[in-house]
């Protein structure tokens, strides 16, 4: 196998009170999409700055490219990576290329190669205005052309889709899929979730600086169990009636099935003649995410109440 | 080095396109030539009075203006661009922290630079065709160059400031004290330490404290060579100490190296 891009390893990083990330531990691979899921404040930044380099971690090691990206040695390898922070407010009374000029100086690219981005992620009939006439939408365009400058192996992006419309989202995703042909590794993070499932290889899902999840979405909808939905229209209104169906009844006209359940229930259904339609819906990731979040609660509460009683009884 | 020129550029670019270059330019010209040829008006008289006059009058006032000009224009350089998010964004880059605030000190000192020669420049040109004086132009050059040391002096300091601060509107307020404290306390406590001292302070020991603020190391260069019948109160008495303008000068370059190497050690400890 080969020797992963990033490599994390038993990395926890602490600011006086508080503990952003504690035991986290990632490998990813040379062309891999990881979703990063986790609430503000889960340490999804703070991972992303390690990974840069920008900040050293308290205790383990990381690795980028075999290299450690804190160190003096490894700023040759930055302009192999890409990040787009969350929130960032380019140069307002610059043009837009001016900024991506700028930008791309810094890692010993050209202007021609910043036009060529600006033109990739659609502004460059915009790219003489200044910035501070652009819309959310178009700044966040050009925060992304700013992360490709250079071809990186390696993108961090951080809330990328914030901003875009529906079709400019579907047009970044595409550029992550090409990316990701080429053997860039990028990873993505987010709490928006709709439509980026099928767009990631990995998921890892982390709260309070830990990991709650880790892999691909298929192993974690497994793991978590969650019930199927089955939507059948027809049958007379007989789920509440029939034996077999009973358990699974959610509400009038819904079931919720596990997964192992799910096609023999189908199968059961399919063969009643006054079946009209039927609606199956498996647990999408949002929900995946929420199980896991709250699993997450659950064990930390868990911990709290024993170490109450520990207390109490002490 | 390509770093540094990248940053330096862009930094001077912001600097042509803010207008800062042109009315700084503007401000020190229309001092200069104002001083030079209407200095005299109150007693009656226009035109070129003495040389020593004139610039112990144009010192007099750029000692007040040239730390504010250098303060307002570098003190939300850092703080600035962190609250943007750039600066967590360009460490992320293949620049180190000393190249991007070099860089910075590169763009932002050349439009400081830039501002005071053709500004100072003005006057001493004019002067030196009226007159066709070598000295006019010999002190000239010194009061340019202790003015723009000066000026390089502040952004540093300016530099320590806005990588301090952790808002912009914190760190205006702390230039401002700044300013406040090396333009006017400094001097009035200086004055307030050689009048209340019974045993009195001696002169070296005067000069030596005056070290301690640039403005006043810009005061001493350019006062020095002048007739001291021009120059009053404290500075009077330091004049007569024997330093020469060179060793002022270099002094007053340490005061630009010692900020910005502060600034550096600050910038390399900073959270981000």
């Amino acid at each position: 196998m080969n020797k992963p891009l990033v490599s994390l390893k038993n990395v926890s990083k602490h600011y006086k009170q508080l503990k952003a990330l504690t035991s986290i531990n990632l490998d990813l691979a040379q062309g891999e999409v990881l979703g990063l899921f986790g609430h503000n404040g889960a340490g999804k930044t703070t991972m992303m700055k390690l990974i840069l380099g920008v900040i050293s971690p308290d205790v383990g090691s990381v690795t980028v490219m075999d290299m450690q990206p804190d160190h003096k040695s490894a700023w040759h390898m930055r302009a192999r990576m890409g990040y787009l922070p969350e929130n960032v407010m380019f140069y307002e009374q610059l043009s837009g290329l001016e900024v991506l000029t700028y930008f791309a100086r810094l890692k010993g690219k050209t202007k021609a190669h910043a036009k060529e981005l600006l033109e990739q992620v659609g502004i460059a009939h915009a790219m003489m205005r200044p910035v501070k006439t652009y819309s959310k939408g178009m700044r966040q365009r050009l925060g992304l052309a700013q992360a490709f400058i250079g071809q990186p192996k390696l993108l961090l992006l951080d809330e990328p889709t914030v901003g875009l419309d529906p079709s400019a989202t579907a047009e970044f995703y595409q550029s992550v899929d090409q990316l990701k042909t080429q053997g860039t590794s990028v990873v993505l993070c987010s709490h928006v979730l709709p439509g980026v499932e099928q767009h990631i290889d990995r998921a890892m899902i982390i709260s309070g600086g830990t990991t709650l999840a880790l892999g691909t979405i298929a192993e974690l909808r497994a793991s978590a169990n969650l019930p199927t939905k089955i939507m059948p229209v027809g049958l007379n209104g007989i789920l509440a009636e029939d034996k077999m169906l009973n358990p699974y009844l959610d509400s009038t006209s819904t079931l919720k099935v596990p997964e192992q359940e799910k096609l023999n229930i189908l199968r059961y259904l399919l063969a009643d003649s006054t079946l009209s339609d039927i609606a199956v819906e498996s647990a999408n990731l949002e929900q995946v995410y929420q199980y896991y979040l709250a699993k997450g609660a659950n064990q930390s509460a868990g911990i709290h109440m024993a170490l109450d009683k520990s207390k109490a009884e002490a | 080095m390509r770093e540094i020129i990248t940053v330096a550029n862009k930094e001077f670019h912001d600097g042509l396109r803010n207008r800062w270059l042109l009315s700084i330019t503007l401000i020190f010209a229309v001092l200069s030539v104002g001083l030079t040829y209407f200095g005299a008006a109150a007693s009656g008289t226009t035109g070129l009075t003495s040389l020593s006059t004139t610039v112990a009058s144009l010192a007099s006032l750029a000692v007040f203006l040239i730390p504010l000009i250098a303060l307002l224009l570098s003190y939300d350089s850092f703080v600035g661009e962190q609250e943007g998010g750039t600066l967590l964004l360009l460490l992320t880059y293949p620049l180190s922290k000393n190249q991007l605030l070099f860089g910075k000190f590169l763009g932002q000192g050349g439009i400081i630079t830039l501002a005071t020669t053709l500004g100072f420049g003005t006057s001493a040109i004019l002067l030196f065709i009226q007159h066709n004086d070598v000295e006019i132009l010999q002190t000239f050059g010194y009061f340019i160059l202790s003015a723009t040391l000066l000026g390089l002096s502040f952004t540093a300091i300016a530099y320590i400031i806005s990588l301090m601060a952790s808002e912009k509107s914190k760190a205006a307020g702390v230039a401002l004290i700044t300013w406040f404290f090396f333009a006017l306390v400094f001097d009035l406590a200086l004055l307030a330490l050689l009048v209340g001292v019974q045993t009195g302070l001696s002169q070296s020991a005067l000069t030596q404290l005056m070290m301690l603020n640039p403005a006043d190391i810009f005061r001493l260069v350019n006062l020095a060579g002048l007739d001291s019948t021009d120059v009053n109160g404290a500075l009077a008495i330091a004049i007569n100490a024997n330093l020469s303008q060179v060793q002022l000068l270099t002094i007053l370059c340490g005061w630009v190296i010692l900020p910005l190497t502060i600034a550096s050690l600050i910038f390399r400890t900073k959270k981000l």
